[in-house]
This record gives C-alpha cells, sequence and structure tokens, in this order.
C-alpha cells in the first residue's frame, strides 16, 4: 500500500522535481549562440572535459536497469551475474586505442553518428543505412529498459494499480518530462543531470556496502547464506563460484559485451561530445570507478539472500519480479528517507541513459536516413529540428512497448539487440584500422552474423521458455558432445567476420570495383587545435570553465 | 618487460611521419594484460582463499579492476604527447 512508502514517494518526488528542473536549465548551460545545429543539440557543442564526459559516459554505460537486473541475476543464478565486473574491465584497454581514432576522424569530417564514418569510409550509404537502422533497433527496447528500472522502484513503493493505465500513469508522466527537456535542452540536459544521479548512487552503494553487511552478520555470512540458498537449489548451473559447464558462457559474454558496448550508438554519442583525445584516454582509466560500484551493486543480490527479501509479485499470477529484489532490500533495511534517496538514485539513473539513447536513435536517423534519403539538401537547422521530434517519437515508442507489451518482451529484444550490435564490429571498429574489406562483403557478413544470431538466440530455451530464453548457447545443438555453453554474440560475430574476409578475398580477387573512401590516414591522428578539424562553432561562447581538467 | 620507451620522433626528418606514429608505441601492447587476465576462470574460479569474508571469485575480479586502471594510467602516461 503507497500509504506506507509516503517518506519514501516524497523524497524520490522532489528529488525527482529537482533534477526535472535542472533538465531544463542545462539549455543555458555552456551555452551556444546558436542550439539549432545536430553538434550542439546532439553533441552537446562537442566540447565536453574530463570530467563532464566522466560522469556522462558512466552514466550512460552504467544504467538504472543495470543496477536493477544485474543484482537480480545474482539473486537468482549467484556468480554467473558476476560478468559484469569482468565486462566492465576489458571493455577500457580493449577501446583505449579504438576510441581516439574515432574521434580524431569523427572531428575532422563532422560525423555525429557510427554509420556517418561508415558513409564516408566504404563510400556505401547502404552500408551505412544497415548499421544505422541496427544501432536504431538494438537501442530502442535499451530505452523501454530503463522504464523497467524505475517500474521496480515505484511498484516496491506500492505506487502500482489494478488496470494497465494507472499501473504506468507515473512512468507516462517521467518520460513527457523527460521527453520536454531533452527535447529544449539535448545532450546538455543528462550531461548536466548526470552529476546528481551518480553522486546519488556512490552515496547510496557506500551507505550499503558498509552498512548493511554489518546488519547481516558480515561479508562471510551473507556469502555463506547465497551459498547456502545454491547448494539447496535444483539448479546445477547456480551457485557462488562457477562449474565447468557455464565457465565458458561467463568469459565469452564478458568478452562479447565489451565488444559490444562501444558499438552502441549511445556510447559513442558520450564519447564524440568529449573536447579532445586526451579527455577519452583519461575517461579510460576513470570509468573503471564505476565496475567497482557495479561489482559492488552486484553483491546487493546476494545481501537480498542473506536478508531473506522475497521479490514482489509480477504482472502474471504466480511470477515473481525478480526486478523489485533490491528496492525491497532497501526497503527493508534502511530508514524510509534514505530508501526514497535510493529510489531516486535508481529513478534518475534511468533518465540519463533514457536521455542519450534517445538522441543517439534520433541523430541516426536524421544523418543516415533523412539527409540520406528523403532530404539530401537539409540545413543544419533542419537536422536538429528532425532528431528533436525524432527524440519524442522514441521515447513515445518505449513508452508504447512498457504500457501495451510484455515487459519481458523488451527484455527479449534488448537481448537480441546485444547481439545485432556485435554485427556491426567488422565495418565500425575494423574499418577504423583498414578499408581492406569490401563493402560487399561487409553487408554479407552482416546478414550471416544477424542470422545467424537470431536462429541461435531462438534455440536457447529456459526452464520457463521455450525460445530466447537467454544468450547461453548450448554446443550439443552444433553436434558437440558437451554440456557446456557460449555466449551467442560471439559465434555470430565470428560467423560474420568469416564471411566478410572470405568475400572480401573473393571480390578483390573477381576485381570487383571497391576503392571509395572519404578519409585519409592522417584523419585518423587529427586533435584538438588541428586546424582541418571542425572547428567548435562555440568555442568562443564557452565561457564557464571546465570543472577541472 | 622488454619494453623500452619509445624514441621521441624527430620532428626534420620524419615530419610526415610523426603524426601517424602518435598512436604506435610498444607501451600499447601492455593494454592486453587486462583484457587477457581477468577471462581467465582459472585464477578466479574458487572459493579460498577468503579475504574479508569475500571468496576469491568475488576479490579477485574486483581486484582486476585495479590492473586495468594502473595499466591504462600507465600506459596513457607513458605515451602523450610531452609539453
Amino acid at each position: 500500500m503507497w500509504r506506507d512508502h509516503l517518506t519514501e514517494i516524497i523524497v524520490f518526488t522532489l528529488l525527482f522535481l529537482l533534477v526535472s528542473g535542472m533538465g531544463f536549465v542545462a539549455a543555458r548551460w555552456r551555452a551556444p549562440k546558436d542550439m539549432a545545429h545536430l553538434d550542439e543539440w546532439g553533441l552537446g557543442g562537442r566540447n565536453f572535459g574530463g570530467w563532464i564526459t566522466w560522469f556522462l559516459v558512466g552514466g550512460d554505460l552504467y544504467t538504472a536497469y543495470t543496477f536493477v537486473a544485474v543484482p537480480a541475476l545474482m539473486f537468482g543464478a549467484g556468480a554467473a551475474g558476476f560478468f559484469a565486473v569482468p565486462y566492465t574491465i576489458v571493455i577500457y584497454p580493449l577501446v583505449f586505442l579504438v576510441l581516439c581514432r574515432l574521434w580524431s576522424v569523427s572531428h575532422r569530417h563532422g560525423f555525429v553518428t557510427p554509420a556517418d564514418f561508415v558513409r564516408n569510409r566504404f563510400d556505401s550509404p547502404v552500408l551505412a543505412l544497415l548499421i544505422a537502422i541496427t544501432g536504431i533497433v538494438a537501442t530502442m527496447p535499451y530505452i523501454a529498459l530503463q522504464l523497467v528500472g524505475i517500474e521496480a522502484v515505484l511498484k516496491t513503493m506500492g505506487v502500482t494499480g489494478e488496470s494497465a493505465l494507472a499501473r504506468h500513469l507515473p512512468i507516462i508522466v517521467a518520460f513527457a518530462i523527460l521527453a520536454a527537456y531533452t527535447y529544449q535542452s539535448g545532450l546538455r540536459a543528462p550531461a548536466l543531470i548526470a552529476f546528481v544521479k551518480d553522486t546519488l548512487i556512490y552515496i547510496v552503494i557506500l551507505v550499503a556496502v558498509l552498512w548493511l553487511p554489518q546488519k547481516l552478520g558480515g561479508w562471510g555470512a551473507i556469502f555463506d547464506a547465497a551459498d547456502a540458498k545454491f547448494q539447496a537449489s535444483p539448479n546445477p548451473n547456480d551457485g557462488i563460484t562457477l562449474n565447468a559447464n557455464n565457465q565458458l558462457q561467463y568469459i565469452t559474454l564478458a568478452f562479447g559485451s565489451a565488444l559490444a558496448l562501444f558499438l552502441y550508438p549511445h556510447s559513442i554519442t558520450g564519447v564524440l561530445a568529449s573536447r579532445n583525445r586526451d579527455v577519452i584516454k583519461r575517461n579510460m582509466s576513470a570509468l573503471p570507478a564505476y565496475s567497482l560500484l557495479l561489482g559492488l551493486i552486484a553483491l546487493l543480490g546476494f545481501m537480498a539472500i542473506a536478508a531473506g527479501v522475497t521479490p514482489l509479485p509480477g504482472n502474471s499470477p504466480g511470477s515473481v519480479d525478480s526486478n523489485t529484489v533490491v528496492p525491497v532490500l532497501f526497503d527493508q533495511q534502511f530508514p524510509d528517507w534514505f530508501a526514497g534517496v535510493a529510489y531516486a538514485a535508481i529513478g534518475i539513473g534511468a533518465l540519463v541513459p533514457a536521455a542519450i539513447m534517445s538522441i543517439a536513435a534520433a541523430n541516426l536517423f536524421t544523418r543516415n536516413i533523412y539527409k540520406e534519403y528523403l532530404r539530401r539538401d537539409a540545413t543544419a537547422a533542419q537536422e536538429a529540428n528532425v532528431s528533436k521530434i525524432t527524440s519524442l517519437v522514441v521515447k513515445l515508442g518505449a513508452v508504447a512497448c512498457i504500457v501495451f507489451l510484455d515487459p519481458q518482451f523488451s527484455i527479449d529484444l534488448q537481448l537480441i539487440g546485444g547481439v545485432i550490435i556485435l554485427q556491426t564490429l567488422p565495418a565500425v571498429a575494423l574499418g577504423l584500422y583498414t578499408r581492406w574489406f569490401h563493402k560487399g562483403a561487409l553487408i554479407a557478413g552482416w546478414a550471416a552474423g544477424m542470422g545467424l544470431g537470431m536462429w541461435m538466440l531462438y534455440q536457447v530455451s529456459s526452464p520457463t521458455r521455450k525460445h530466447f530464453g537467454g544468450s547461453a548457447f548450448p554446443l550439443e545443438k552444433f553436434g558437440f558432445d558437451t554440456p557446456k555453453t557460449i555466449y551467442v554474440g560471439i559465434i555470430a560475430v565470428l560467423v560474420n567476420l568469416a564471411v566478410a574476409v572470405l568475400l572480401t578475398l573473393m571480390l578483390r580477387a573477381a576485381k570487383v570495383h571497391d576503392d571509395g573512401d572519404g578519409t585519409t590516414p592522417d584523419d585518423y591522428f587529427a586533435d584538438e587545435g588541428d586546424p582541418r578539424v571542425t572547428p567548435g562553432r562555440t568555442r568562443d561562447a564557452d565561457a564557464a570553465p571546465e570543472p577541472v581538467a | 618487460m622488454a619494453l623500452s620507451e619509445p624514441d621521441a620522433p624527430d620532428p626534420e626528418t620524419r615530419l610526415t611521419a610523426s603524426s601517424r606514429a602518435k598512436d604506435k608505441s610498444p607501451w600499447n601492447w601492455l593494454l592486453l594484460i587486462p583484457i587477457v587476465v581477468p577471462l581467465i576462470p582459472l585464477f578466479f574460479n574458487g572459493d579460498s582463499p577468503r579475504v574479508f569474508g569475500f571468496p576469491r571469485f568475488y576479490w579477485l575480479q574486483l581486484t582486476y579492476i585495479l590492473l586495468g586502471v594502473a595499466t591504462t594510467t600507465l600506459v596513457y602516461q607513458m605515451t602523450k604527447k610531452r609539453g
């Protein structure tokens, strides 16, 4: 009943209103002379320094859904859920040099999206369109999932109702506000709000990991309680360590997810908004602070086991909503006002990535579909306008996904999203290093990877579902005599690469013409101050100094 | 470690090559360590020894975060432009 949670609701609402106000004010923060340009609305002036980038990209990659779903996975399956930690460790050394090249070439040519780069590098609007559509399709369910994060919190506060509309009304209101300030302020809104979001999250987690173990008998007791739970469960693949059969899945999922992360358009948006290559490199060293946070958040799942938390019931009778594990833990263990702060951290944590993702998806539509196919001569102001409107449509679509469809559908799509975005790896990531691939071969590789990935995901069953039961593909389906499983995305991208390499060799041997390249080798090293770097239209208006760096 | 600091390119003779070579450095190979080590289950997949109550699976993987930070910081410091 919501009346029992009145303090929590009041604290949550106040903090939510505070950041909403910030979202609208953000338009005037580091304000440009002219906001009607994608570099301004969509990339915040391409001029963010070290601290802003750290908060922005951190708030972007470590989403509310992650903070809710990872501990839920730990609660349910144990060690397997901890893959998020190695995933977010290997990611930074992996992309340390790659992102700098992407930044340089994008600044020289004024690219806003990864598809812009592919369009130019391979001289292929078709390949760029495929990359853009892949990006949009992968991002949409990710936005919807942020709503799942907020809903888990609202449900725990008893803000729920009988009808679908009553249940979703708070979400609709929250997203309407989010849509309004994103429309007005663009990337500046999530950049400014990220400061509040991350500060709240760090405080909440610090308190949780210092205080809760004392209440629950210490870390040793927490892990023992989790161990006892998994020993008693009939599932052979849970436990506080991995077994012989899920180790391969664990590391391939961590590695595959790491490869995929910076292919997501919203991650690239955060990177391109930074001021220079140094900002990116320093952030690759500083962003792992969030990985530590994520590791500690994951362990909240075990604390919930030790505290005897029972997740709230799901939407369908008899089911449980495991995403409510952490909110219920906070509700039980924290004083009401602090639980309210924690809920606000999760709720606001959903807004930052949702805003950036909708901006990234909107930019893809504008640059690679609208400008390419609908209106070639669109001016900068028209581009910015189309992006603003598209960002509204994208959010509307995300809300519709949650209100009209089973949330499980969004979770499935998100699972698929990770696999399909990985299929842009040869064109986007390898394309930054080599023009050797033939564009036709890249398209064929993409199609092969997509097809195989979808088929494999369809084949994965779970105890509760026949298809799309997860991303752990049993190798026995390929005819191997083993109970081991492997991450679908890795296989799909390897096949994608194999097809691209073989076809490139064949097409080159057959002398099929393909040598267009709009970039020069020098483009990949350009840095701030380079005479040919797209001049920031707004440098002169940048009166507000950086906090640091 | 057999890696040594790269020679500073001589601006007079390698003017065109210098901007191309900006990203190239033997220090970059160090980045492979925090990519490969965290993905070897043999190291982290076990319960003992426990540290502050954390099984090895958890404390070791959390420690790998420091490995990643240290390596990227080192590579950044060693390869950044002077001046």
